[in-house]
């Protein structure tokens, strides 16, 4: 980790904050897919960052985009279950041989097929959580299941469609 | 007590979850008042003007749309002014209470809005400076939008009808019975008129408008066409009404701020009487 990296990541971060702020906020495919792209930050911090950083990290994350949203603590809250969930998910999903020492999970440095096992449950745990805070006291868990499940799709697709198109290959030594 | 602290350092990260999701819910909970000031929100100055440059670069294109309803009231307007407008003779009346304007009207942009969320809120660019304050109704041409929830020098909050919050005091247009109308979370389009005793006899067809009873809104801004009556299945008192909303929350531009310039004189009374005020 050295300066040029976190450099990098924090222009990342920054890019997909504005993202999902100024363009994806009141996208909603068919009123019930929303994409919360932001969290590919999050997702692609790298493998060794240790969970107390990685929460803090997340837990202001999804409170500046709680600013936004008029939804003060729901994305903080959901984003910091995402963070917590995911050193332990990427120990389970670990493929045979380990990790590379310093590598980011993502698709270029592993698979495509591991990513999908790697972020759609985050994606869905974080959309859960934060839509049956939206809809607590209406009842209406039938609608969170719905809206949680669509969302972590079309969340799924866009952050594969952005890491193939702007994450450059990694080169063989 | 080694042991106990090393128990403890152990699940540090467990502990700080636990903390963050803490500060969180407290988060939600402090600022869920639909009537409360939040601490932060978009009135801020720093996000209030990424919102107001975002908005002004997506309105140019509504520019069109957004002219064509305002000369369509100005028309509607002149009309009404024609008819009212007597020549001055010499006469002179002195007015009464009765006669006071007991509403004022401002206007402001919307610069964020939210439909899609069970919890929906419009961020409005004018603040405390041009006169806002919390409790002020929102509406624009096609009817109820929402109320002032909190203000900022420069912007101001307010939670749209889109919100489980939200109760706008209203009744039935032809027949003057009157109810609350609340969303029910689900569709942008779509709420009910709560509160209608089983007697009344409501149709399809019939328009919902502002009661006046609550003090925000004046008598007779529309909110809604009644869709369907039937009865209620969790309370047999009462009937299940159905309202198509007339605004069309997706393209809420430009609206209309009202404030009631004798409320502090209404809700004096009220509180002398111990009566509570039901906004």
């Amino acid at each position: 980790m050295n300066f040029r990296s976190i450099f990098g990541l924090v222009g990342q971060f920054i890019l997909l904050l504005s993202v999902q702020v100024l363009l994806l906020k009141n996208l909603a495919l068919f009123g019930v897919a929303f994409c919360f792209i932001y969290l590919l930050a999050i997702l692609l911090l790298p493998i060794s960052i240790r969970t107390i950083p990685l929460m803090i990290i997340a837990f202001f994350m999804g409170l500046s985009v709680d600013i936004f949203y008029e939804t003060i603590g729901m994305h903080a809250a959901a984003a910091t279950l995402l963070a917590f969930l995911r050193n332990f998910w990427l120990k389970t999903v670990s493929p045979s041989g380990g990790y590379d020492e310093g590598s980011i999970p993502s698709i270029r440095s592993q698979s495509m097929s591991w990513f999908i096992t790697y972020s759609f449950p985050l994606f869905f745990a974080f959309s859960m959580l934060l839509f049956s805070v939206d809809f607590w006291g209406t009842g209406n868990w039938l609608n969170v299941l719905n809206k949680s499940f669509f969302s972590s799709i079309f969340t799924l697709i866009l952050a594969i469609i952005v890491q193939l198109l702007f994450f450059p290959r990694r080169r063989v030594i | 007590m080694l042991r106990i602290l090393q128990f403890l350092y152990n699940l540090r990260a467990f502990i700080l979850f636990v903390v963050l999701e803490a500060i969180a819910i407290w988060l939600i909970v402090s600022n869920n008042s639909p009537q409360g000031a939040a601490f932060f929100n978009s009135s801020s100055r720093l996000v209030g003007s990424v919102l107001e440059t975002q908005s002004s670069i997506t309105d140019f294109f509504n520019l069109d749309d957004a002219n064509k309803i305002l000369q369509e009231e100005n028309a509607t307007l002149m009309e009404r002014l024609d008819i009212t407008y007597t020549h001055p003779d010499s006469t002179y009346i002195e007015m009464d209470s009765a006669f006071e304007a007991t509403f004022e009207v401002r206007g402001a942009r919307v610069i964020s809005n939210s439909l899609r969320f069970a919890q929906n809120h419009v961020t409005l660019n004018k603040g405390s400076k041009d006169g806002l304050k919390p409790g002020m109704g929102i509406f624009n041409q096609e009817g109820v939008v929402g109320r002032v929830k909190s203000v900022s020098e420069n912007f101001a909050v307010g939670i749209s009808l889109l919100n489980t919050d939200l109760l706008v005091s209203s009744k039935i247009k032809s027949s003057d019975v009157f109810g609350s109308v609340k969303w029910m979370g689900d569709d942008a389009k779509k709420a009910k008129l709560l509160y209608v005793p089983r007697h009344v006899i409501a149709q399809a067809g019939d328009s919902v408008i502002t009661s006046g009873f609550n003090a925000v809104f004046p008598e007779g801004i529309p909110i809604g066409i009644i869709t369907e009556v039937s009865p209620s299945t969790d309370n047999p008192n009462y009937l299940n009404i159905d309202l198509e909303l007339t605004t069309d929350f997706s393209s809420v531009g430009y609206v209309y701020l009202v404030e009631n310039t004798q409320i502090s004189e209404l809700d004096s009374l009220y509180s002398q009487s111990e009566l509570p005020n039901e906004f």
